[in-house]
């Protein structure tokens, strides 16, 4: 079977399944629809985060991203998992005992003001479209490269299979189907690095393979990495395992960034209402756990299979011929994923750090859906893998619907507007909300804003710059007042998101010596995140305390069992 | 009467501090646990990369793997700890969950 016919049976077979799961796990109440009745056992929960979590960007794109890096790549690897110890010990067994059903709700208690609920709102909505539109466009390449169908018919179904089991399965059918997403996940992102590492150490754990010498080519009996760091050498390029060499991000910039993708992921709130959905804190406790084991079992791999992509794509490609280019190189070509400009008119493609001589540019998205390909692969291994990625888009993109619907239909339409809308009703309504989210995600799937991936830092650094430090003094500070929230929240924003238009739209030359302190827009959540605190915590000393209400309540949530008289 | 009344009052300051004294222990768990994580992730992976890097542990240079290996496997040990250490500490204080009281709805959910 060709490797077209093999994605059509493994698309359609998980397709399948994921339906067949929305249409077991129907809900009839809010409960069900917003937090799947509280039911889901931790260990399920956790992987139904971890499918959440991992998104089109971290399945397609990061390993990509970090074998063009190299030590640099840190900041994904180190941000998108050390944001989980935070959210494990700060955040998700109080938000759960809490237990309403968004993260807005709680901001909107915690603070007594209808105002600070909105601006969560609105931040809610932001963040979670932004990143919607990513997930989105990541299914219409999967379905363009793969299924040879155009990127908008890729959309389109995409955007079916979702409408079908977010608005009739609501978190539940989410929940069921992100477990049976991340189960297609990891099989596709494991199979291929274990076969790849196999061949090109010996070690069929990618962990160790990525640590351990060549078995074949002009370097066999070298280490990997310092296999990689001569051949960058000879390339031009800095050292792949070097860390602060020209040509790669600062330390200062280093640590920034990371600190915002480590705050910004504990700060998401399409992963925060995960914990919403477990029986109580304890349980929330431990899916934090497990969905970092989960987590961290890509994480981990994904470093080694951006070490083995780029040995052997610059041993597949450099100096070759251009006649006899594989296969998988015309294909991706046709894309215009790979470019190949030749300069020197012999023919060969020479790839080089020197931008005057290089003649190879390939896009970093591509190198997760190519490598089976580079490596020779079996056919069904590269079908699996574009199952993968389509799993990873949709399992995420469902949760951050859901965000979306329930912004729309709980805190909005019912706390705002209507306050004793009847139950039924409601649930219509997010249904409602729900299937207009989806469509409009559709449409910015198809006609991606030409910003997409600049847009992403974006949710990083305002859900740091405002999530995240009002959350935490919610729980942790019974001082911090309403004023000083939304005064945290609204300086956090604005001064993040000033930063961001300003480098990425107005001034989009200006080199690290104009950035403050030498920290990149991707990076400034952090500091958002300080004023934030400052602010907040300022502000609240100078304003009178919070009600002796919302003082029990934070008592009440700081226990893990238990209620309070109400 | 008088006395049932002051036994209440006398369980409720218990109670109260129990809760006071689980808070406490929940807080020196969390700091200790977070100041590994920082010194892992922040120190080791970053600041100290270079000087690390001089190591070997296999074929990868220490400060390399604790940026791209170690720190996820010690995030996770972390995670892991916390959930074990807190059962603990729920259980010592009366708190954890299955415990009659916890069968109680929460607070939210009665009110709905």
């Amino acid at each position: 079977m060709s490797i077209q016919e093999w994605t059509y049976l493994l698309v359609g077979i998980t397709f399948s399944v994921y339906i067949g799961i929305a249409i077991w796990s129907r809900v009839g109440t809010t409960s069900g629809f917003y937090v799947a009745g509280r039911g889901v056992p931790a260990l399920a929960n956790g992987m139904a985060t971890a499918a959440d979590w991992m998104s089109a960007a971290s399945f397609i794109s990061m390993a990509g991203l970090i074998s063009f890096m190299g030590y640099t790549g840190t900041i994904y690897l180190m941000g998108w998992t050390g944001g989980y110890v935070l959210l494990a010990l700060l955040l998700a067994p109080y938000l759960r005992k809490y237990g309403r059903y968004t993260i807005p709700e709680f901001v909107g208690d915690r603070y007594y003001s209808q105002t600070a609920r909105v601006i969560a709102v609105f931040c809610a909505i932001f963040v979670s479209f932004t990143y919607v539109a990513g997930q989105m466009r990541g299914v219409g390449v999967v379905f363009s490269r793969f299924l040879e169908v155009d990127v908008t018919v890729g959309v389109i179904i995409g955007v079916g299979i979702v409408f079908f089991y977010a608005v009739i399965g609501g978190m539940r059918g989410i929940t069921y189907t992100q477990v049976a997403q991340f189960c297609v996940l990891i099989v596709a992102y494991l199979i291929p690095a274990i076969a790849i590492s196999w061949k090109m150490t010996g070690w069929a754990i990618p962990q160790i393979g990525f640590g351990a010498t060549m078995l074949e080519g002009q370097y066999a009996g070298m280490a990997l990495l310092e296999t990689l760091d001569a051949i960058h050498r000879d390339l031009g390029l800095p050292e792949y395992t070097g860390a602060w060499v020209d040509g790669k991000k600062s330390m200062v910039d280093v640590l920034a960034i990371t600190m915002a993708l480590m705050v910004g992921t504990a700060g998401l709130p399409h992963v925060l209402i995960r914990f919403y959905t477990v029986p109580n804190a304890r349980a929330a406790r431990w899916s934090a756990m497990w969905a970092l084991i989960f987590i961290g079992l890509l994480y981990t791999t994904a470093p080694a299979v951006s070490a083995f992509a780029r040995v052997n794509m610059i041993e597949t490609l450099n100096e070759q011929p251009y006649s006899a280019a594989p296969q998988w190189f015309k294909s991706w070509e046709e894309t215009g994923l790979i470019v190949f400009k030749d300069r020197n008119g012999d023919g060969r493609i020479q790839y080089s750090g020197n931008a005057d001589t290089n003649e190879l540019t390939v896009d970093r998205d591509i190198m997760v859906l190519a490598n089976p390909e580079i490596a020779r692969l079996p056919a069904w291994v590269v079908a699996l893998v574009a199952a993968g990625g389509l799993a990873a888009a949709l399992s995420t993109a469902a949760g951050l619907l859901l965000v979306i619907s329930a912004s729309v239909s709980h805190d909005l339409l019912k706390s705002v507007m209507w306050k004793d809308m009847p139950q039924h009703v409601e649930l219509r309504m997010a249904r409602i909300a729900a299937a207009f989210a989806v469509v409009i995600a559709g449409i910015l799937g198809i006609y991606p804003p030409g910003f997409v991936a600049q847009v992403v830092a974006f949710a990083f650094g305002l859900a740091a710059a405002s999530f995240f430090p009002i959350l935490l003094l919610g729980i942790f500070d019974k001082r911090t007042t309403k004023e000083g929230a939304i005064s945290g929240m609204l300086l956090g924003i604005g001064f993040t998101a000033a930063y961001i238009i300003w480098f990425r739209f107005i001034d989009p030359t200006a080199t690290a010596d104009q950035w403050l302190f030498g920290i990149s827009p991707e990076g400034i959540g952090t500091v958002g995140m300080v004023l934030n605190f400052i602010v907040a915590i300022t502000v609240s000393r100078f304003t009178p305390p919070p009600p002796i209400e919302v003082q029990m309540m934070i008592e009440d949530i700081r226990s893990p069992i238990g209620s309070r008289d109400a | 009467m008088s006395q049932l009344s002051s036994s209440d009052t006398s369980d409720d300051a218990r109670r109260q501090r129990s809760s006071h004294a689980h808070w406490r222990e929940n807080l020196r768990l969390m700091l200790v646990l977070l100041s590994i994580w920082f010194v892992v992730s922040y120190l080791l992976g970053i600041v100290f990369v270079e000087p690390l890097n001089q190591f070997y542990l296999g074929g990868f240079p220490l400060g390399f793997w604790f940026a791209q290996q170690g720190s996820i496997y010690v995030f996770i040990i972390l995670t892991l700890v916390y959930a074990l250490a807190m059962d603990r500490i729920d259980r010592r204080h009366g708190v954890e969950s299955g415990s009659a009281a916890s069968q109680s709805k929460t607070f939210s959910e009665k009110s709905e």
